[in-house]
């Protein structure tokens, strides 16, 4: 019972970094119907940014601040340079460019820093927590704590602000949403922010457990991929199900099987629900009446 | 109010407006008629700023329309319904509603959004459903009230009763014809040429991207070479 526990606590620990990476990809798979491939990169960035800033003798929150705009900015300038500058190619060119500048952070990366693996101290220190026979690290309970607090603020932000209602309305019709006066442009910049910012904000978080260095976002924007299409691409909702599901399935086939197969495991079942459900487990058929 | 001069357009090489001249002026309800494929979309498109303009001016209140964007033509008081409604299908009816006021968040939209539904009775009955899931006729009145939402002084509307049950068709002429009323200029394309003409004051007649008669409703409707052509008469 206690080795059940344990293997829970770490898959919601680990499910919650990819239910934040899956969020990154919902809300600009929304704004553009883009699948981003460059997520990833955006939690490493969150890291590694951290982690130099940190060294150059900023405090901790100081420097995660830094790392998540800084981070931001660069969503910002993948929309401005590479993006926006190919609108009108087919969604399948802008999915490859976005593949081209994951690979391009990833050596700007390794040069401008190093190859090195990284950590910072973790937030509340690494005093395990007791729960019913099994331990949790208090940085664990931060991932799941911002995991969920993302969730809600998005929640929010898209039910009941009038900017998050017009993202809503620019992914579901971007003539119309000229036509009311929404600066769709803007709500692809402000979508790839959002999208990078959440990103990093994973990576400030999740750094002091799994350490961070230039080539763990391929990995991550891996497994958020597989836990936004579990969940139904474009939900936040199933991100954040579809993300704590890959999460918890991976720990157990690790701690019941081997973990040579949690990957494997993952994937088949994800696999499995795709073959029943196409749409994800909370996707649904858009609807249109001619 | 809005005037048009010479105003070419293409897609891609092909050009489909040869130098349109047309006017409205404030209070006026005009209309655009003509057979399906003349342009009359591809004209709207210009005006609301969504389709390249390849010569010629419009100018809006004294306003060269050409050089601003899309999503600010809105608040120089120039809104669209645009063909095939264009509505939000993933949100409720109101919030179709409250974004057509995006620009706005005073106290205003709250009386307008009362107004809309005055005007549109059944879409307060469904206010809180998917709008996708209104029928055709209700997804008008939708794509109208969302354009009035947006507080303009001229409404570009494009053929509103395409794909319509003819007591439908009536009942959104009505509410055209009582656009005068708010202070709501209208230029109207339409294919039902007769139903139109019946309420504009004045008409033009589109054939392949050229205007080839224009006048008064009255004297369209009289003239010969409508009744047979367009009004099957």
């Amino acid at each position: 019972m206690p080795e059940l526990m344990q293997f829970l606590l770490s898959g919601v620990t680990v499910g919650a970094v990819y239910a934040l990476v899956a969020l990154g990809f919902t809300i600009i798979y929304n704004a553009s119907d883009v699948v981003n491939f460059a997520q990833g990169e955006f939690v490493m960035l969150g890291g590694m940014v951290t982690v130099f800033a940190h060294h150059a003798g900023l405090p901790l929150p100081l420097a995660a601040l830094i790392a998540i705009l800084s981070t931001a900015g660069i969503g910002v300038a993948l929309n401005k340079l590479a993006i926006e500058p190919a609108r009108g190619a087919p969604v399948v060119s802008l999915i490859i460019i976005t593949i081209g500048a994951s690979i391009f952070i990833r050596g700007v990366t390794q040069l401008v820093f190093d190859k090195q693996l990284h950590r910072f101290p973790a937030f509340s220190g690494d005093e395990p927590i007791r729960v019913l026979g099994a331990t949790i690290l208090p940085q664990s309970l931060w991932v799941i704590a911002g995991a969920v607090a993302v969730f809600v603020g998005l929640w929010l932000f898209f039910t009941r602000t009038l900017i998050g209602r017009a993202v809503l309305a620019t992914s579901n019709n971007r003539l119309a949403a000229r036509l009311v006066g929404i600066n769709t442009g803007w709500v692809m910049t402000l979508s790839f922010a959002l999208s990078a910012g959440i990103g990093a904000l994973a990576g400030v978080l999740v750094t002091p457990i799994t350490l961070v260095s230039y080539d763990v976002g391929i990995a991550l924007a891996l497994k958020g991929f597989a836990a936004a299409m579990l969940g139904g691409m474009g939900n936040p909702k199933g991100a954040l199900v579809g993300g704590i599901l890959l999460g918890l399935l991976e720990a157990l086939t690790a701690g019941y099987v081997s973990s040579q197969y949690k990957d494997a495991a993952a994937f088949v079942v994800i696999l499995a629900v795709l073959f029943a459900m196409p749409q994800g487990l909370f996707g649904k058929k858009s609807t249109d009446r001619v | 109010m809005l005037t048009v001069e010479g105003l070419r357009s293409r897609y891609g090489r092909i050009e489909v407006l040869h130098g349109i001249d047309l006017h409205v002026d404030s209070g006026e309800i005009v209309t655009v008629v003509g057979a399906n494929g003349a342009g009359k979309t591809t004209l709207l498109r210009c005006l609301s700023g969504v389709q390249p303009v390849a010569g010629g001016s419009i100018t809006f209140r004294g306003e060269a329309l050409t050089p601003v964007p899309a999503h600010r033509r809105l608040s120089r008081g120039l809104a669209q319904s645009p063909e095939g409604r264009q509505i939000f299908t993933n949100l409720t009816v109101e919030e179709n509603l409250r974004l057509g006021a995006f620009l706005y968040s005073d106290g205003r939209v709250e009386k307008d959004m009362e107004d809309a539904f005055g005007m549109f009775p059944v879409l307060k009955q469904k206010r809180n459903l998917a709008a996708g899931g209104l029928s055709g006729g209700q997804q008008q009145m939708l794509a109208i009230a969302r354009a009035l939402m947006g507080r303009p002084s001229c409404l570009l509307l494009d053929e509103p009763s395409m794909g319509l049950a003819p007591i439908l068709v009536q009942q959104i002429f009505d509410v055209v014809k009582g656009l005068k009323a708010l202070d709501v200029t209208v230029l109207l394309v339409e294919q039902n040429a007769f139903g139109a003409l019946k309420i504009a004051d004045r008409g033009y007649v589109m054939e392949t991207g050229r205007i080839t008669m224009e006048g008064t409703s009255e004297a369209l409707i009289a003239d010969p070479r409508i009744r047979e052509a367009y009004l099957g008469i």
